[in-house]
Parts: C-alpha cells; sequence; structure tokens
C-alpha cells in the first residue's frame, strides 16, 4: 500500500500543488487547511508522513506540532514543515516542538518528492 | 477555482498577497523605519517570486525577484526604506498585478525596473563568494542523533542508507551509551555510528543527509587524506533574517492572516445561483402556506408551518454567507489617499472605522465607485492644501474619514472631511448661472446643499484632473439610489463636510409590507416602513387638494396611491396610511387595504419597465400573480413638491 501523506496549509494553490506532485509520485494524498483541521485528521487517521506550512489561521503548525508530538500514536510519524525563508529562529522552534524536517519554499515538485523519500522509512 | 488548477488558485491567493504588500507599502510609508513592516512586505514579495516560479509564472517571478531583491537589501540594512522606493514598489505592485493577469507591457515593466535601481542607487555590498567544495577521496564521519531524534520522526536507518548511496560505506554501531533492556527506553535513539565513506563524494551531499538533524546532532567529518585541507564547515541553512521581531503583530500579512480566519472559498456565482435557489424556496414556500391556510387539514398546515420557518432561518443563512466585511471595501482607498496626495500636493491621512461591519458582497462592489468619487470630490474640492489649513489654524494634514456601522436593516457609511466645507454661495450661484434654481430662490440649506447631486453640477470653476472625470455627483446620487439607498450631504463653512450614504444591507431578499390599491398588490420595502393607521374620514374630506395628515404634531404630506396609479375600481370604505420615511423625509401613502408582512424576493424589472420611476423591482406572490414594489425614496421625492407648494403658499 502506499504511504499515506497529510498535507496542511492554508493556501489552496500550495495544497493543490503537492498534492499533484505527491499524487503523481504515488503517495495518497489528504489535505487539511488549517492547523486544528490538520490535528482532527491525523488524529482520526495516523499518516505515514505529515506535511504542514507554519503560519497558518486558527491554529498555526507550530502549535499543531506540538499537539502532535503530545499523542503516542504520533511518536515516529515524520512532519515536515514549509518555511516561505529561511528563518533559523522559526526552524529551531519547530525542530524543538517536534518537527522532522522543512522544505523552504519556493520549491520544485521534485524536492518536495525527495523530502518526502528522504524521511519516510523504505 | 475549478478543480485541479494551481494556477488559478494562485492568481486569486496572489491578488491578496499583493493587496497585504500595498497595505504594508502604505504602512511603511508612514513608519519608514519599522522593519516589522520591512520584513512583511518581504515575506510577501518571497511568497509571490516562489509560488509565481513553482506555478509558471516565470515573468512575474522574475520581475518581482528586483523588487524582493531591493526588499532584501532594506531588511540588511544595506538600503534605507524611502518614500521613492515605497512609491516604486507600489507601481511595481500594480505591474504584478498586470502580469498576473498576463496583460503586461512590457515597457512598462523596464520602466519601474530602471526607477527602482535609481531608487534603490545604493552602496553596493557585494555578495558573498559561495565557499567552494572540494572532493576527496572519501571521508570518515562519527555521528550521534539527537535521543528525540526518532520520536520526532527522523528514521536512522534511512540516513545510513542515504549514506550507503552516496559511495562505498563501512558503517559500525557504537552501542557502548546503551543502558541495559530494563532501564532502555526504546523511542530514544541512543546508538551512535562511526562510518568510512569512499568515493568522490562532496561534503555538501554528506552534509545533506544529515540535512534536518545537523543543528541538534553530534557529527565530525573528516577527510581521509589529511593533507587536504576541508573546508570550515559552514551553515548548510540560508542566512538569517538579521531583525526577525518575534512578534510581528502589526504585520499586515499577520493581520490579514489572522482576520481570514477558518475559511472555505467559494465563487460568487454559486452563491449567486444557490441564492436564486432559496428565493424559488421562498416563493414556492409561500405558496405552500397559502394552499395550507386555506385548506382544512391541519397536518398539512403544521408541515407548512414548519417549512415556513425553516425557509426562514435558510434565508438568513444564506444572507449572512454573502455578507463580508466593509474593510475590504475601505482597504482598497488606501491607496487611492496616497495617490491623491502625491497628485493634489495635499497632506491627507486616511482613517477608517467599522471596518467589521459586514454588507452584502454585491452592495460592496456597487459602493466602489461611487465612494471613490466622493472621496476624489473631497479631497480635491473638500480639504485645503498644507498652507491654507495652517493659515486657518488646522493641523497641515487633512484627514478623511471613513466610517461604517450597521442601523437596523440599514448600513450607514459616512465619508467625513475636514476642510474647508462646501461654499454655499457658489453652489448657488453656479445653480442660478445653469438655470437649476431661480435668481435669489428661497431654499433650506438642504436643499441648496442638495443642488450638488444636480446632473451637471460642479462647483469647481476650474475642473480639475481628479473630479473632472465626466461623472458628477449626480452620478453617484443615481448608483446609491439603484442600491435603494440615499445619500445625504452636511456641511460646515471652514469645518468641513459629512456625506451620509444610507445603503440596505442587502439586495436580494427583503422583508416587505403587502398592500393593496385597487384591485393590484404592491409591496413596500419594511424597513422604511414607519407606521400603518387608518385614514380618517375627516382627514380624508378635509384633505381635499391639501394632503396632509397631522401627525403627532408634524404635518406630513401624503400620496393617493389610487390617483397615482389611476385605480378605476371603488376604493375600500376605510383607506389606510403606510408612513415611510427616507432619511428625514416622511411621506404617507394611502393604500385600499394593507395584507401584511412579505418576504419579498426582488426580480428586477426588464428594461423596458425599468422607466417606470415608482417601481424598484417586483416580486411573485405566493399565488404566482406579480407585486411591485415600490420605490419609496422616489414616492418621497414626488411628494416633496407638494409640500414645497404649500409652505410656499402659506
Amino acid at each position: 500500500m502506499s504511504a499515506s501523506i497529510l498535507t496542511v496549509d492554508d493556501s489552496a494553490s500550495l495544497r493543490m500543488a503537492i498534492r499533484i506532485a505527491l499524487t503523481g509520485a504515488g503517495y495518497a494524498v489528504t489535505e487539511a487547511s488549517d492547523g486544528a483541521e490538520g490535528l482532527a485528521k491525523a488524529t482520526a487517521t495516523r499518516f505515514d508522513l505529515i506535511v504542514t506550512d507554519l503560519n497558518m489561521p486558527n491554529m498555526d503548525g507550530l502549535s499543531m506540532i506540538r499537539a502532535l508530538r503530545q499523542q503516542p500514536a504520533q511518536a515516529g510519524v515524520p512532519i515536515i514543515f514549509l518555511t516561505t525563508e529561511s528563518d533559523d529562529a522559526m526552524k529551531a522552534q519547530a525542530k524543538a516542538a517536534g518537527a522532522t524536517g522543512w522544505l523552504v519554499k519556493p520549491f520544485q515538485p521534485e524536492q518536495l518528492i525527495r523530502v518526502a523519500q528522504k524521511v519516510l522509512a523504505r | 477555482m475549478n478543480g485541479e488548477d494551481p494556477a488559478a488558485a494562485f492568481r486569486v491567493e496572489a491578488g491578496e498577497l499583493l493587496e497585504q504588500v500595498e497595505q504594508g507599502l502604505l504602512d511603511l510609508g508612514h513608519r519608514l523605519d519599522d522593519m516589522g513592516l520591512v520584513n512583511a512586505v518581504f515575506r510577501g514579495l518571497h511568497t509571490l517570486k516562489g509560488s509565481g516560479a513553482m506555478f509558471g509564472f516565470d515573468a512575474l517571478a522574475a520581475f518581482t525577484h528586483h523588487c524582493e531583491s531591493a526588499f532584501d537589501r532594506v531588511r540588511k540594512g544595506d538600503v534605507r526604506a524611502t518614500p521613492e522606493l515605497v512609491d516604486v514598489i507600489l507601481s511595481a505592485g500594480d505591474h504584478m498585478r498586470a502580469l498576473v493577469d498576463g496583460d503586461a507591457p512590457a515597457a512598462e515593466g523596464q520602466a519601474i525596473l530602471a526607477r527602482l535601481a535609481a531608487a534603490v542607487d545604493a552602496a553596493a555590498g557585494g555578495g558573498a563568494s559561495t565557499p567552494t567544495v572540494s572532493t576527496k577521496r572519501g571521508w570518515t564521519l562519527s555521528f550521534r542523533l539527537p535521543p528525540d531524534a526518532m520520536a520526532n520522526g527522523t528514521n536512522p536507518l534511512a540516513l545510513l542508507d542515504e549514506l550507503r548511496e552516496l559511495g562505498e560505506a563501512t558503517i559500525v554501531a557504537r552501542v557502548d551509551d546503551v543502558p541495559s533492556l530494563g532501564e532502555c527506553n526504546p523511542a530514544h535513539c541512543l546508538i551512535g555510528w562511526d562510518c568510512t565513506l569512499i568515493g568522490d563524494i562532496s561534503k555538501d551531499a554528506i552534509e545533506d543527509v544529515f540535512l534536518f538533524v545537523m543543528d541538534d546532532m553530534d557529527i565530525t567529518i573528516t577527510p581521509l587524506t589529511v593533507e587536504d585541507a576541508a573546508p570550515v564547515a559552514e551553515a548548510i541553512v540560508e542566512e538569517v533574517i538579521p531583525t526577525a521581531e518575534p512578534v510581528a503583530a502589526n504585520d499586515a500579512a499577520t493581520r490579514t492572516a489572522r482576520t481570514q480566519g477558518e475559511n472555505v472559498r467559494v465563487p460568487a456565482e454559486r452563491l449567486d445561483e444557490l441564492m436564486d435557489r432559496v428565493g424559488e424556496l421562498v416563493i414556492a414556500q409561500s405558496r405552500l402556506s397559502q394552499l395550507a391556510a386555506h385548506g382544512h387539514d391541519l397536518s398539512l398546515r403544521s408541515v407548512s408551518e414548519e417549512i415556513e420557518r425553516l425557509t426562514g432561518e435558510m434565508r438568513d443563512t444564506m444572507m449572512i454567507l454573502r455578507m463580508v466585511p466593509v474593510s475590504t471595501l475601505f482597504g482598497r482607498f488606501r491607496r487611492l489617499i496616497h495617490d491623491l496626495a502625491i497628485e493634489t500636493g495635499k497632506a491627507i491621512e486616511l482613517v477608517t472605522d467599522g471596518e467589521t461591519t459586514e454588507v452584502d458582497k454585491t452592495v460592496i462592489e456597487r459602493l466602489f465607485d461611487p465612494l471613490v468619487h466622493i472621496i476624489r470630490n473631497s479631497c480635491d474640492h473638500g480639504l485645503e492644501t498644507a498652507e491654507a489649513r495652517l493659515a486657518a489654524g488646522k493641523p497641515a494634514s487633512g484627514v478623511i474619514r471613513l466610517s461604517a456601522h450597521q442601523a437596523g436593516g440599514e448600513v450607514l457609511i459616512t465619508i467625513t472631511d475636514d476642510g474647508r466645507g462646501i461654499d454655499r454661495e457658489r453652489v448657488r450661484a453656479k445653480a442660478e448661472a445653469n438655470g437649476l434654481i431661480q435668481p435669489g430662490q428661497a431654499m433650506s440649506d438642504d436643499e441648496l446643499l442638495g443642488l450638488i447631486f444636480h446632473p451637471g453640477f460642479s462647483t469647481a470653476a476650474q475642473v480639475t484632473n481628479l473630479s473632472g472625470r465626466g461623472v458628477g455627483m449626480d452620478v453617484v446620487k443615481r448608483t446609491i439610489e439603484s442600491l435603494r439607498g440615499s445619500i445625504d450631504v452636511k456641511s460646515v463653512d471652514g469645518r468641513g463636510s459629512i456625506i451620509t450614504l444610507r445603503i440596505p444591507l442587502t439586495l436580494a431578499i427583503i422583508e416587505g409590507l403587502l398592500v393593496r390599491v385597487g384591485e393590484g398588490r404592491y409591496v413596500i420595502p419594511l424597513a422604511a416602513v414607519e407606521e400603518c393607521l387608518e385614514l380618517s374620514l375627516e382627514d380624508d374630506l378635509r384633505s381635499r387638494g391639501r394632503s396632509l395628515i397631522t401627525l403627532r404634531d408634524t404635518l406630513v404630506p401624503f400620496v393617493r396611491l389610487r390617483e397615482m396609479f389611476a385605480t378605476g375600481t371603488r376604493p375600500d370604505p376605510f383607506q389606510k396610511i403606510v408612513v415611510v420615511a427616507t432619511g428625514r423625509e416622511r411621506v404617507g401613502l394611502v393604500v385600499d387595504q394593507i395584507v401584511g408582512n412579505h418576504q419579498t424576493v426582488i426580480k428586477s424589472l426588464s428594461a423596458f419597465h425599468r422607466g417606470a420611476a415608482s417601481f424598484s423591482g417586483a416580486t411573485i406572490l405566493g399565488d404566482g400573480s406579480v407585486a411591485l414594489i415600490l420605490d419609496v425614496a422616489q414616492l418621497v421625492a414626488m411628494a416633496q413638491p407638494q409640500e414645497e407648494m404649500l409652505r410656499a403658499a402659506g
């Protein structure tokens, strides 16, 4: 079975781009438009990978990552966050919150797929 | 957005991003040192460039890149933010909009970039050269992951696999720190690894493997051949933001992101479609109610009442869905004020309040042009130059205040300026010259000011670029009235003017009062109805010729709709008066019968009937017949001349 990936982003275009890229690479993609929805979906189903934006309304990416890492079931689930720029402070915060890695926007679909392959256990 | 086109979705988002950038720039224009704003603008441009490149908007990405670079230098303190720079980037924003839409003239872009270069024209920092990476015969690595790496989603085996893909790898695990089984936490990563990598491998490639954990882990990477000095390990990650403020609460970008809340984006046409369906449902429901009311089936009646309630709620929800905050409208004027300030050479400040007031989307869209015109007028005619203001003891900078608040079924939008006020003598002179009024004709102050809404009226002796755009305030008034609203102006000499727009919250469905005149049925918008009373026989007789009733010590003129509509049937024995009001004017409408409340779905009149001044639309009644909706503003206006004649007579 193909790995399942949850993408959390408030930008519809970006979600769409991520879904198209990852679906094309053979993954099953679920979308959420903010942290709260992402948390709800990830709590309901365990995903193999979560790709999330940080700056989102309602519940930001950091809070969502922290909340997810509180759940024992989420231990070991790779979480990749997207940053619009290389903000080291943000990166450190996200890492401290329990994120696995990051992807700097803008990215090409291949970069996204490469990162997904990097963190997904083979 | 249709289905699977990220580019289309990006176009929408790009519009919003540009809006945020523009707001940020306008704020920055006032607070040039605010690094939070500089960063917000930079982020906006950066996202726009990045996403543009991702979705195939290459020209946009390339163009935005220049603006982003300029702002990057501002961000790094290399270049100062200047009003010129802000202005160029504002124009650049307009060009980017055109690029998003795909109809940007290339020459315009070139011109802007030239201006940008001139504006930046700064001491060149000179880009730091990227360290060259030498290749080696091989490397030895020794590393240990942070203990929580596994819990946080890093898979050590995947890392080792990646190392093996780089070259011929010999990996040995160090298990000296692994405690006895009883004390062992399986989620912790306590194993270290030593690895020899043989091959023509760049150090970057190795660091890339550990990209995500590099900062938190212990790792040493040494070349196999000691003679070749390895370049100092540089941070793999890109540059650091020097002045990133931890809480950028003032950033236009963050602000907008927050106010957007949890949203679902729906194309406006779909909402309109839904609105139409709800409208049809309301009509069908009122037919059902009528059937049920006339029949004797109790269960049918209870179902019908249930449906009536649900339809009402559905209509209300539908209305709310169509509501958008006026901030979407007001925000667009900041740019206008900025441009006007430059064009007129006056210092102008825009103050807004009540932006959270919500109004039907269609109303908002149709308010834009009239407001642009009013604001232009206020800036051009109302506000004085800085010198004149100082001479008059006012602050140098003029203030245009836009405010909105809801009152009943209406929203009140006021546009206030603190300028010189409307020159009544000039208004009168102009109106006399244009033959609008008789020389020396007695007029109330309101009437005099109201003359500015007459077609073809313009007080500026010299038509300037701003006001002379071919439309006068009469067009503004007509637009507002077509929205079933009213416009009102007040002015104090030397202190400024206030223009008040009263607009119904929605255009699609209204609560109406159904009345009968002869055999015809008509709807009066309930929001305009003040009270209903019976026309007493004596008033009826006494008022032949002078149509006035006394209502709590005030004389109120009334209009006999039977006469106006030339109704041939016998009048009902007891005529009723519906007192309606627009603004301060009140008028009684005499009808045969008041039928009751009617939830009115407004259908516009055909082009052929549009000339009928007393009607603003039509609706379909429960029995399928048509009722015309009375245009209260028009009726009130028609009744006024009669009152004038009376006043003049005695």
